[in-house]
């Protein structure tokens, strides 16, 4: 091989710097037949892209950079038939699909349901309980909230009856996990049966065959008075963007400062990494363990109200729809950390907009386009992610000596 | 503890936690303002199990034996997802993929049933079942090879191989999909399997859903997972790996070759699933039945009732196959419970199960409780932390959640 070639016999060149440069090489790839450059052939993205591929190749052979060979291979081979499409089609089509203000909009709606969960997730888990529930929680918060709104015709007092129904059922994973000392697992899978049963139950119990009402209070969307009339930004973020999508953003710092910048969050840190030496000092475990899990219930069925009572403005069975498991793998994906949750939330939540806005080049395809989402956080977990270590205590039941 | 106490344990308290979740769900029940005896009683007549009473006769019997025939054919993918579900935990891992698996097998089901028209039937219907199982475990290995080269959780990526595998389905056989049938004119279906291709009926009327062999399938694929855990170097590896992955390697196993093939072999069993379901009685694959089917998720509350074990599973396989048959809209009594309740019902049930089997400790207080009363045998209340097992294969579930610590 050539580039191979090449890579061995110059030193300045190394590995690492021919991996990136293959990354960005892939990157211009992909970018040049979208908006706003809109190439109108694929040779130079088909050109380019094959470079890219062939440095990663190259870049593969090294064990210690083989993700980053692997990401650009991936990346530039994906840009080929992206080229393909994209100039296939009228660069009308391409600029309906690809309105990026748009993008961004949508992509903070597939985004905000997930942060919510994954925060909760996260605190969970970092005070050593997996929460397998999130689904489950989520999926409380979604009846609850519309429940709540239709009948204390608010959607304030929804809000608080999904949040508290969703930390009802992280008092019972508490409880089993912790008083029981149940395999938090098993306890997580059973809480999410039970949310589908409970909710289900009383959805048909309630609202019988009409549904939940059409009209309900519901979440507001909040429009930003100094960037409302911006280009761009006014159309992306300014305008139609609900209150809990700007929550569970700002909820992301809030989380990481009090997780590793407070006392409380060390000491609850502590707690998930070596409870029996926590519990030596006089931390308290046990309570602090069914804080957070509460907690991290209330948060997941924030993240439930948002979609049921903030998205869609209805409850239907089983909406949550996998999300609760989407965000258990941001989760993972994302280390334990906030941030890290966060980046990987919005991947999902991006392609998710992309697949359905996809649907405009063809409602044939626009179904196969869905699971864009998946593949890609598939190809990013495997790409960028390294063997993640979860807190040390994770899972483990606690037992005083 | 002798070992026949230990054996006696390990069913007295699964059957207890049934127990317990059947008297809780009977409360909710209660709650809502219903009368739980007749609601379970309704129930266990819509399963059709009162065909084994001799005194039940007559049309009823007739009925019951039609009853009993569907909750058999619902029994059997349940088994082979249980399946699939355990063998990964008893390697440390966790399928959540086994949906992914089913719908992956469906769609090689039905496209090689409906394909080959003059093809020996026999053969025809080897070849389905062998083709659906191998493409589950095809899918499924993509995981385990995830997880062995890149280190990627298998809780991710199974997750992700799910959601894939659902939506290129449903692209397959939406209207003007690929594999839609042509005839169906706007109707999101597949083409539909010819009698010939359809798994042997053995009892009932193959025109009303009669049982069909797939549970032989099931029973079978329950005995060869015991045989592959229990007396073979491979699911010694297995075990051990799903034990401790470090010194699993130190002692000379081949860890990533490990989680490669013990993940191709769940998804074996999640393809058999599918091809038992298609083959069966579907004979047909939907768009809904993709993205409505539950198959496959419920195999983790079959596994996880059924403590990992073949024959567990195969129990915790019947009682859901059960509940989910005597609670469809169509066999429950409608004067008794709203059939629309019913399956919300269920879906509680089986929530209360699982989480009872979460832990033992409900059910060893009340073995424990004789001792206390002061009329028990002495070792039924012997001290708690120790009646709580060591090595109980469901412990290896929370470890699946736990990747290994480095290499």
């Amino acid at each position: 091989m050539t580039t191979t070639t090449i890579i061995r016999s110059n030193p300045a060149v190394t590995t690492k710097r021919v991996g990136i440069v293959a990354v960005v090489l892939a990157a211009i790839a992909w970018i040049l037949p979208l908006p706003p450059i809109l190439a109108r052939t694929a040779v130079p993205s088909i050109v380019i892209g094959l470079i890219a591929a062939t440095l990663g190749a190259a870049v593969l052979r090294d064990p210690k950079h083989r993700r980053l060979g692997g990401v650009a291979v991936g990346l530039g081979l994906i840009a080929i038939p992206l080229a393909l499409a994209m100039t296939n089609q009228t660069s009308a089509n391409v600029r309906t699909v690809f309105t990026w203000s748009a993008l961004i909009a949508s992509g903070l709606t597939f985004t905000t349901p997930l942060i919510f969960a994954a925060l909760g997730g996260i605190i969970s888990e970092r005070s050593g309980v997996v929460n397998v529930g999130l689904e489950g929680m989520m999926l409380m918060g979604c009846f609850f909230g519309i429940l709540g709104a239709d009948v204390c015709n608010s959607w304030v007092l929804g809000m608080l009856i999904g949040m508290a129904s969703g930390g009802l059922l992280g008092l019972v994973h508490a409880y089993f996990s912790l008083h029981l000392r149940a395999n938090q697992v098993v306890s997580g899978i059973a809480l999410n049966l039970l949310a589908t049963g409970i909710t289900g139950y009383f959805f048909v119990a309630h609202y019988g065959d009409n549904g939940s009402p059409g009209t309900l209070p519901e979440v507001p969307n909040v429009s930003l008075p100094g960037i409302k009339n911006i280009t761009f930004i006014g159309d992306a973020i300014g305008n139609n963007t609900n209150l809990l999508t700007w929550v569970g953003l700002l909820l992301v710092p809030v989380v990481w400062w009090f997780l590793f910048r407070t006392r409380a969050g060390l000491r609850l840190r502590a707690i998930g990494e070596q409870p029996l030496a926590a519990s030596t000092v006089g931390l308290k475990v046990i309570s602090t363990r069914y804080a957070a899990v509460i907690v991290s219930g209330m948060l997941a069925a924030l993240g439930g109200v948002y979609l049921a009572d903030g998205f869609d403005g209805s409850f239907n069975f089983d909406m949550t729809d996998g999300r609760g498991f989407i965000a258990l793998a941001a989760v993972i994906f994302g280390k334990w950390n906030p941030f890290g949750a966060l980046a990987a939330t919005l991947l999902f939540g991006f392609s998710s907009a992309l697949a359905y806005s996809l649907q405009t080049f063809s409602t044939t395809l626009g179904t196969l386009f869905q699971a864009l989402p998946y593949v890609l956080t598939l190809v990013a977990v495997a790409g960028l992610m390294g063997r993640s270590r979860p807190p040390a205590a994770s899972g483990i039941p606690y037992v005083k000596e | 503890m002798s070992r026949l106490s230990r054996a006696g344990r390990a069913l007295l308290v699964p059957l207890i936690t049934v127990v317990i979740a059947f008297i809780v769900a009977g409360l909710v029940m209660l709650i809502t303002g219903s009368n739980p005896l007749k609601i379970y009683a309704a129930i266990f007549n819509g399963t059709g199990l009162n065909w084994l009473f001799p005194w039940v006769t007559g049309q009823e019997r007739t009925i019951a034996a039609l009853d009993l025939q569907q909750t058999l054919v619902a029994t059997a993918p349940l088994i082979l997802t249980g399946l699939s579900v355990a063998f990964a935990f008893r390697a440390g891992l966790f399928n959540i993929g086994s949906q992914g698996q089913y719908t992956v097998g469906s769609v090689l089901a039905v496209w090689v049933a409906t394909s080959l028209p003059h093809m020996n039937p026999v053969l025809h219907i080897i070849l389905a079942i062998v083709l659906a199982a191998l493409a589950g475990g095809a899918w499924a290995a993509i995981a385990g090879w995830l997880k062995a080269v890149a280190g990627t959780h298998e809780v991710i990526s199974t997750i992700m191989l799910n959601w894939i595998a659902i939506w290129v389905a449903t692209y397959l056989f939406q209207e003007d999909g690929p594999l839609q049938d042509p005839h169906a004119l706007g109707n999101p279906v597949s083409k539909t399997i010819p009698s010939k291709v359809h798994l042997p009926v053995i009892w009932g009327n193959p025109n009303l859903q009669g049982l069909h062999i797939g549970i032989f399938i099931a029973l079978g694929a329950a005995m060869t997972f015991w045989a592959i855990m229990n007396r073979s170097t491979l699911g010694y590896e297995v075990r051990a790996v799903g034990h401790n992955p470090d010194a699993a390697r130190g002692a000379g196993i081949n860890v990533a070759r490990n989680y490669v093939v013990t993940m191709a072999i769940c998804g074996v069993f999640a393809g058999l699933a599918a091809a038992v379901d298609v083959l069966g009685w579907q004979f047909l694959v939907s768009t809904n039945d993709v993205l409505g089917s539950q198959v496959g998720f419920l195999g983790i509350a079959v596994a996880l009732l059924g403590r990992n074990t073949a024959l567990g599973t195969v129990a915790a396989a019947l009682l859901f196959g059960a509940l989910e048959t005597g609670t469809a809209a169509d066999n429950i009594n409608a004067n008794v419970i709203n059939p629309e309740l019913a399956p919300q019902l269920t879906l509680i049930i089986e929530g209360l199960v699982v989480l009872l089997v979460s832990t033992d400790l409900i059910a060893i207080r009340i073995l424990g409780l004789p001792k206390k009363l002061g009329w028990g045998r002495p070792e039924a209340g012997a001290d708690l932390a120790e009646q709580l097992e060591p090595d109980d294969p469901s412990l290896d579930a929370a470890e699946a959640l736990r990747p290994e610590p480095g290499r």
